[in-house]
């Protein structure tokens, strides 16, 4: 996973509530194989109008917010669906940082194993946020994960909470599945004390059934 | 011992590893898995080179995009296509075992695997698929994961997590004929709100979860996650246990006696503490109809549709405006006068055979109005279709006007050729109304099956308590 430890960018602010991982990435692109290429479909219904002519009324096709890294959100980002289809299409459009009141606790989950830092303030800091975003062409924030700190060009310096071990993951850039993998002999230890298993007593009707361990 | 929630047992017997300032590691118990979150995951495993560590705890089924009709002929969806090629070869590398759509046990994956005993009290279980938390009716600990960790369960047969705040949810009361487990979820929904249960597990209890079947209880569990809940779970009795006895992976004879004993002891011990606690009496909830864009937009079917002045905050306010444009709806009517272009009876929310047996009691007789467009009746899974045509529900259906199909995820999701055209407003059984949820610039009511039976028959919301009609799931 690509590591992130300070990231300065372009301010999009998304003044919406409860903007759901449906509209991030709709079902049709749900199945694809791959986790690139959602950069272009991000938002899509909002995006584009028929025949993928984008809309002039979404923010993210106005020409002052091109090359936008910096999301600001409103609160419960990204609930409903579980699908990381989402946070890859964040990803590879090209923001690094979501700043919101609050998320989804899958989707923030799921933007730590993308590389993307979910940073979460007080509903008056957003506010103060989206006042500036909206006042000042090209407005750009700092995110500083080291220090915590969400900076502007004009003495703005918010301190954000995060957990540490999330904190460390993300700088370091961590795969998740190779830290596990050091405990791995406390799974083995676990498995052997308790046995999970899962036993057929009466035939169902499936293919390539394991052989019982 | 201090007492403890069913979510604190259950969460204590699954630590593999802890260390202060750490998640912890837990061990998961069932793996579900399906065609839409898995392909990256087993790729990802693939480079790595990394194996599947318990192919014998995963179980996959193909439901996302599966159509619900001709299954025979060729599927012109080559991405869908692709999709179940990517499972099946998965699935054979691996030796997980596999419901593929021409299986009779398949099915939409939160309904076959209560159904086939896979669930099973006191477990943990994971899929990559947020309506996971439909499994907690049983006593599990069962969340949505994304497709990182699904590969991460795949390689290590555990999840690195936090452990969760709780709530405790209390429906007192009985409800009324023509009341469902939807409406009481829906009602719970509307009272906390879309994000009421962010961060935390959810315990549903009082007498009207009780007096639920497991049916019910399924879809009282299912929607936690619309609550913004990760989980949520309700404690095993007796109806949990005639519910499990006899299914292909529940244990038989003394060895079954032995896990009810165990089961039993799950439940939250008496003075054990919720981080919060939110009571309803169930007597108060009318049937709920959703009106806007996410499932906390609900009032009850006497009611008008709200004006967004009406809410406090200006957030809010705006996202009622919003949604009022997107549903095409004005502020100030009634919901019973709102019409339907289509109805859809499905998903796994409310596809189980308790569901359709309720709405076939609505339809049985009469027909669908003559305004209506399309009418299905999508089971949760081949089985339930055969107990259902055994019972000769298909043929009420049928004779009623309604489309019977195969089984699927179909019209809740759309990615298989069930789709809500633009425009077109549907009474729905499923989960989700956000914009374009059923197909683009479409646009979702929530109700229970009931209501959406006679939504088809009227043509517009009816007041199902005015039919009486038994509605119990």
């Amino acid at each position: 996973m690509q590591p992130f430890s300070t990231h300065t960018g372009l301010v999009l602010p998304l003044d919406r509530i409860n903007v759901d991982t449906d509209q991030m990435v709709p079902k049709q692109f749900l199945k694809l194989q791959t986790k690139q290429g959602f950069g272009r479909v991000l938002f899509y219904d909002w995006r584009y109008l028929p025949g993928e002519k984008p809309n002039p009324d979404f923010i993210l096709n106005q020409p002052q917010y091109k090359g936008a890294s910096v999301m600001l959100a409103r609160a419960n980002f990204g609930c409903g669906s579980s699908r990381e289809h989402a946070p890859w299409a964040v990803a590879d459009y090209g923001f690094r940082v979501l700043i919101a009141p609050s998320y989804a606790d899958i989707f923030y989950n799921n933007c730590f194993k993308n590389g993307i830092l979910p940073v979460t303030l007080p509903e008056e800091k957003i506010e103060e946020l989206f006042k500036r975003a909206e006042k000042e062409s090209g407005y750009s924030l700092t995110a500083d994960l080291p220090n915590q700190t969400i900076s502007d060009a004009h003495g703005l310096n918010l301190k954000f909470e995060i957990d540490n071990f999330r904190k460390h993951v993300l700088l370091e850039g961590l795969d998740d599945i190779g830290l596990t993998l050091k405990h791995e002999a406390a799974i083995t230890a676990f498995e052997q004390a308790q046995h999970p298993s899962a036993t057929m007593y009466e035939p169902v009707d499936a293919k390539y059934s394991p052989k019982q361990p | 011992m201090n007492p403890r929630t069913m979510y604190r047992k259950i969460w204590d017997a699954h630590v593999v590893h802890e260390a202060p300032g750490e998640p912890s590691l837990i061990y998961i118990d069932r793996h579900l898995v399906h065609e839409g979150t898995s392909p990256q995951a087993f790729a990802g495993l693939k480079e790595a080179g990394r194996k599947v560590r318990r192919p014998d705890l995963a179980f996959a089924v193909m439901d996302h995009s599966v159509p619900t009709k001709n299954r025979n002929l060729p599927i012109l969806d080559e991405a869908a296509m692709g999709q179940f090629s990517a499972l099946e070869r998965n699935c054979r590398e691996a030796g997980i075992t596999l419901f593929d759509m021409f299986s009779h046990n398949q099915g939409i994956v939160h309904v076959i695997g209560p159904e086939l005993g896979i669930t099973q009290p006191g477990q943990t279980i994971v899929c990559g698929d947020s309506h996971t938390s439909t499994h907690g009716a049983f006593g599990t600990l069962a969340f949505g994961i994304g497709t990182s960790e699904v590969e991460h369960v795949l390689a290590t047969q555990c999840l690195s997590q936090y452990s969760s705040k709780t709530m405790h949810i209390v429906v007192n009361g009985q409800r009324t004929k023509g009341v469902s487990a939807k409406d009481i979820i829906l009602a719970i929904i509307g009272k906390i709100g879309i994000a009421g249960g962010t961060s935390r597990v959810v315990e549903y209890s009082g007498e009207a979860i009780r007096a639920l079947s497991m049916d019910g209880r399924m879809t009282v569990c299912n929607m936690s996650i619309e609550g913004g809940a990760r989980a949520g779970m309700i404690a095993p009795d007796d109806t949990t246990f005639a519910y499990m006895e006899g299914r292909p992976y529940v244990p038989r004879g003394k060895a079954f006696q032995e896990a009810v004993e165990r089961w039993k002891a799950l439940a939250t011990d008496p003075g054990a503490e919720f981080d919060a606690t939110v009571t309803l009496d169930a007597a108060k909830i009318s049937p709920q109809v959703t009106w806007g864009t996410n499932p906390g937009m609900v009032t009850g079917v006497t009611e008008r549709v709200p004006d967004p002045a009406s809410f406090h905050e200006a957030d809010d306010q705006k996202a009622a405006a919003r949604a009022l444009e997107y549903m095409g709806l004005k502020a100030g009517t009634l919901v019973v006068d709102i019409p339907v272009d289509r109805v859809f009876i499905g998903s796994c929310t409310n596809s189980r055979l308790n569901d359709l047996r309720a709405a076939a009691r609505v339809v049985a007789g009469k027909h669908v109005s003559r305004t209506l467009k399309e009418a299905l009746v999508v089971p949760g899974s081949m089985t339930i279709k055969a107990k259902a045509e055994a019972e000769g529900l298909d043929k009420i259906f049928r004779d009623a006007g309604f489309e019977w199909r195969d089984a699927g995820c179909s019209m809740c999701i759309a990615m298989n050729p069930d789709v809500l055209p633009p425009g077109e407003r549907a009474a729905s059984t499923s989960n989700r109304n956000f914009e374009g949820r059923q197909g683009k610039d479409s646009r979702t009511h929530l109700v229970s099956p009931v209501m959406a039976a006679a939504a088809a028959i009227a043509g517009h919301f009816v007041d199902i308590r005015d039919w009486n009609v038994d509605a119990t799931e």
